[in-house]
Parts: structure tokens; sequence; C-alpha cells
């Protein structure tokens, strides 16, 4: 046995693909469409729902046996927002800019469906141990979707990969932009993201039969 | 042995395998197929999918050939090779080879990789899902050339049709089952794709866009982009409707946009209803905005002012309203399917259209938009008129029993 159990590995990787909290629970939507047309946006908000997420369901867990089950709600909202308003400092504090084209978003972790989520779903009735890697399989399972479409929006809206210009300069001519190529600007707007994650969904459940839902 | 009879033999040998649909699409396309229904009673008509699309595609031929004379025609007249037409319909300025040639070069590609790209597909996924090959394509690969700037880039038409064709019907289970129009699905991608093809005084005439910024530099504004910016039109009425502007390949000319949509209610394959009420609804907005005009509200510093003192009427000839009233918003899969419904869904069609067209700048045209929009509400427009006739009829039904 390695460090561990059978039980506590399926906590990381269910989460990752066949109980995803975006392609299958279909929550954190808002988020996955407004922060993802940068890839750089899209690994720092992952990592914030990481760090948020992990340590958030290990606090709740711990307390779960003393919140009163009928203020739990604001007792979470508590802890999460605490939690956030930390990760916010730091950005702001060491990362100026990206805080900024993040913008209200680090804020809104707070109403993150995912994170209330776990903490209503899972922490509040387990030991801490399995909460914390419920929480880091939730969000890493939020992060990969998320880098997943921050990637294909930024190769093809911007040329860019993490702001290096892999395609080629746009403005110069070189790489494939010589031969004619340009620039997807759907790919910056919106409701292209919903779209992506769209086909993320379908090709998911073409490889998994059982997520189809029966109608 | 003749070729139906071959036809037949092949097709039997094919049966099962995985070519069968692919095969039979081609099959059935020219030939009526061999087989007979079994048991019970059932109704015959001629006019099965592939007619109906066929019908639709034969209303649209005049348009895209005057769409290649008029690609010609706007691309010499730019570079003031001939003159202007003098002489009407028939002028013949407009009716020469050379012009024809310039179309033809231009907008044979065109069509050629709308139909390529998007019946592959339709092929891939008829194999992949082992269903028979929808003919629901046909229609819409013609009306994709036609929307679309002569100059556009082969490979973007070819990636917004492939967008178009899997993200706005096959995801949803195929031709009948989409929500949206997919030509227009197509367009609207290539517009928020690449607004610098799809927009603008360049892209409407041939060799515009290569000769930007050199000593040959030649523009043409489309109608609608001069009343944004509240410039002079220099169109006469006349070449509006009988379609001598700049604008998107086949939708210029509305007197053959009108005779196609007079063929497509004589064949009963296009609604009157749709199209009647589109137009009504276009009035309708414009009737309001040259009152507006009228009443002082605004005056001629506005941004708006070019647009909204547009006399009512030419709303009906300039841009892509009349192409997009005639042939999609009557679309039957995507428009409304009830009567009652089909008069309010073409009514806001029309009004939305023109409100977008004066409000929006930056999408002079709102045709598309306010097409695409009603067809995500034709259902709930549907909805509300079936239970509307429902909840009448239980009324009935409760007088006729008290």
């Amino acid at each position: 046995m390695g460090l561990l159990s059978k039980k506590d590995t399926k906590l990381i990787t269910d989460p990752l693909a066949d109980n995803n909290p975006i392609t299958i629970q279909v929550l954190g939507i808002c988020s996955a469409l407004a922060i993802t047309a940068e890839l750089k946006a899209s690994i720092v908000m992952s990592i914030s729902v990481l760090f948020v997420l992990g340590v958030g369901n290990v606090v709740v867990s711990l307390m779960r046996n003393i919140i009163p089950s009928k203020i739990r709600i604001i007792v979470q909202l508590v802890v999460v927002a605490a939690l956030v308003i930390i990760v916010d400092q730091v950005l702001k504090a060491f990362a100026y800019e990206l805080s900024k084209t993040l913008s209200v978003f680090v804020g809104l972790i707070i109403t993150n469906c995912i994170i209330m989520g776990r903490f209503e779903a899972f922490a509040l009735g387990n030991g801490p141990w399995r909460s914390f890697l419920d929480g880091i399989g939730n969000a890493a399972g939020y992060g990969a979707i998320l880098i997943i479409v921050g990637f294909f929006r930024e190769l093809l809206g911007s040329g860019t990969l993490l702001g290096f210009k892999v395609l080629g300069d746009p403005i110069e001519k070189t790489g494939l932009y010589a031969i004619g190529y340009e620039n997807n600007g759907f790919m910056l707007l919106s409701p292209m993201a919903l779209i992506v994650v769209g086909v993320i969904i379908w090709v998911q459940r073409t490889r998994n039969k059982a997520l189809v839902e029966d109608h | 042995m003749s070729l139906k009879r071959r036809l037949h033999i092949l097709k039997r040998k094919y049966r099962g395998s995985k070519m069968a649909p692919a095969f039979n699409a081609i099959h059935t396309f020219l030939f009526l197929p061999d087989e007979t229904t079994h048991g019970g009673t059932h109704i015959k008509a001629a006019d099965d999918l592939k007619r109906t699309m066929n019908t639709v595609i034969m209303a649209m031929v005049p348009c895209l050939i005057f769409g290649m004379f008029n690609a010609g025609y706007q691309h010499y007249l730019a570079l003031g090779d001939i003159e202007a037409v003098s002489a009407g319909f028939l002028s013949s300025e407009f009716w020469t080879l050379d012009n024809f040639l310039v179309g033809l070069i231009k907008i044979l590609p065109l069509v050629v990789v709308s139909y390529g790209v998007g019946l592959g597909i339709e092929f891939l996924f008829a194999i992949i899902k082992k269903h028979e090959v929808e003919e629901g394509y046909l229609v819409t690969g013609m009306l994709v050339p036609l929307i679309v700037p002569v100059d556009i880039p082969l490979w973007m038409l070819a990636v917004a049709v492939a967008f178009g064709v899997v993200i706005g019907k096959e995801v949803f289970g195929g031709t009948g089952m989409n929500i949206l129009n997919p030509a227009l699905t197509i367009r609207a991608f290539l517009f928020f794709a690449y607004p610098t093809w799809m927009s603008g005084d360049k892209v409407w005439v041939h060799g515009a866009v290569e000769r930007a910024g050199t000593p040959d530099a030649i523009s043409g504004e489309t109608i609608l982009g001069s009343l944004a910016q509240n410039n002079e039109v220099s169109y006469s009425v006349m070449d509006m409707f009988l379609g001598f502007i700049p604008g998107s390949v086949g939708e210029t000319s509305a007197l053959l946009i009108l005779i196609g949509g007079l063929f497509l209610i004589f064949t009963k394959i296009g609604s009157w209803r749709i199209m009647l009420s589109s137009v009504l609804g276009a009035i309708a907005m414009g009737l309001i905005f040259n009152w507006v005009v009228d009443a002082g509200v605004i005056g001629s510093g506005s941004k708006f002012y070019g647009l909204m003192n547009t006399v009512w009427w030419h709303h009906l000839l300039i841009g892509g309203f009349a192409f997009g009233t005639v042939f999609m918003a009557t679309d039957p899969v995507t428009a409304s399917q009830t009567n009652k419904g089909k008069w309010i869904y073409g009514f806001l069609v029309g009004f939305i259209s023109i409100m977008i067209r004066v409000f929006n700048p930056a999408y002079p045209e709102g045709v598309m938009l306010a097409i695409l929009l009603m067809n995500v509400f034709a259902p709930t427009i549907d909805h509300y008129v079936v239970q509307g006739n429902v909840k009448k009829r239980m009324k009935r039904l409760k007088a006729k029993t008290a």
C-alpha cells in the first residue's frame, strides 16, 4: 500500500475525470468563462482555488462538530471569505498586473459553487485528512478544465501561450501569420469559453458512456 | 443493364457497410429508391426533404449569378475601368463577360469550399453515427457563399463552416434538431472571429484589401456603413432595388430576392406569413425611427441620425434584410411552427433587425443577429401560442358543458 489508501486515492482522481466539478456537476462555470482568455490567468485562478478549497475544507472539517447546523452557511462563508482575502492580498502584493486581469473574479471565488458545495457535501461529514484530499481533488479537477480552456482560448484567440508568441508575430507577419493565418477574435469572447467547455463535455461523454444521462 | 438497375445492385452490395450512408445519399439525390413501404397505409408525397431543399436552391440561383456579375462590376467600377449602370436592370455595363469572370473566379471557390467542408462533415457524422446522410446542408451550403464578403479567405470560410455544422447542428442531433440557423451560425462565427474581414469599407469589393495603403487603393462602403457614419449615400433607390451596390455576394439585389421569395411562396416551400410579418415589423420600426427624427428628439448631430433618418421603406432594400427575411427567417426548422407564432416571430425579426441596425453602429447589419435571437425564442413563442389555444378550447368546453 502506498501513501494513500485506495479510497483516499479515489477522492483525488474522481473529480479529475468522471466526477469533474465543471464538466459533470456543471459548477463554477461563471469563473471558467470569465478568466480563461489567458492561460496565465487560468493557472493563477486554479492555484487560488486549490489553496482556498484545500485549506477551507480542512478548517471546516475541524470545526464540523462545533458548528451549530442552523448557522453553518454563515460560518462557511466566513472561512471562505478569510481565505479569499488572503489570496487577494497576496496577488495584489506580488502579482499586481495579474490581479488586475483577474479583477473581481478573485473576490468572487467566495461565490464559487464548488467551494460551498464541497464544504456542505464533504467537509461537514468527514475528517480533516480526507477533506483535504477531497478539496485538492476537486480544485485540481476545476483547474484542469480551466487550464485546458485557457490553453485553447489563448492559443487560438491571441496566438500566444503564457504571453509567448508561439504562432509568430501578427503585426510583423512572421510564422503562421506569413501565410495568411489570423487570430480568432471569437475565442476571446466569453461565449466561446462556454462552447469549448461544451466540447470537453462532449468528448468526455463520448469516451465514457456511463456519464450520459438517460432521458 | 441500365444505370438505375446497376445502382440498385450496388446498393444491396453496400447495405450494412460503412459506405452505405454515403452511397445512399448520392444515389437518392438523383434517383428514386426502389424500396417499397411495408404494412399500413402510407401517404406518399413527391416533395421530400431533397425536393424541398432543391427548390430553395433554385430560388437562390439567380441571386448567385447576379452576385457573380456584381462582384466584377463593383471591382471594375471601383477601379474606374467602366461606367456606372445607366439603363436599368439590363444595363450593358453590368452584364459583361469580364464582370462575370471576376465573379466566377472569386465566388465559385466559395461555393466549392462551403459544400466540400460542410458535406464532408455531414458524411463523416453519418458514418460515425450510422444513419443516412441528412440533406440539411444542401441549402446551408448555398446560403453561405451568398452571405459572406467576396474576398473572404477560403480557410476562414472552411473553419467557420466546420464550426457551424458541428456546433450549430450536429451536436444538437443533426438536421431538424438545430436551434440556430446553421448558415447564420457560420456567418456569426466569421463576424465575431474575423471582424476585419466581415465589416468595414474594404472587404465588399474584390481587390480592395490587397490594394489598401497603395496609390491604387479602392474602397466600397456599403450603404449601411456610410449611413452609420452619417455620410451621404451615393446610390440611387433604383440601384438599391436592382442590386448594383456593394455588399455580401448574393444579398444585394432586392428584385431577384423578391422573385425568389415569390417562387418560394408559390411552391409553398417558404412561409408567406413570416416574410410578410417581418416586412411589417421592419416598416413599423422604420416608421418609429422616422417619427423620432421628425419630432425633433434627435438632431443631425446625433450618431444615430443617418440611419434613423433613412426613409422607412429604404430599410427594406439596403443591407441583408431582404435576403435574411426570404431565405433565412423562413427556415422551417428554426422558425416558429404555429401560424400565429409565425406572425409574432416574423414581426419581431423585422422589428429587431432595424433596431440593431440603427442602434449598433459596430454591427451595421442587424438581420443576422435578429434572426439568431428569434431562433432562440421561436420554441417559446410556439409554447405560448399552443397553451393559449388549449386555454381557449378549455373555456369553450366549459361553456358548452355548463
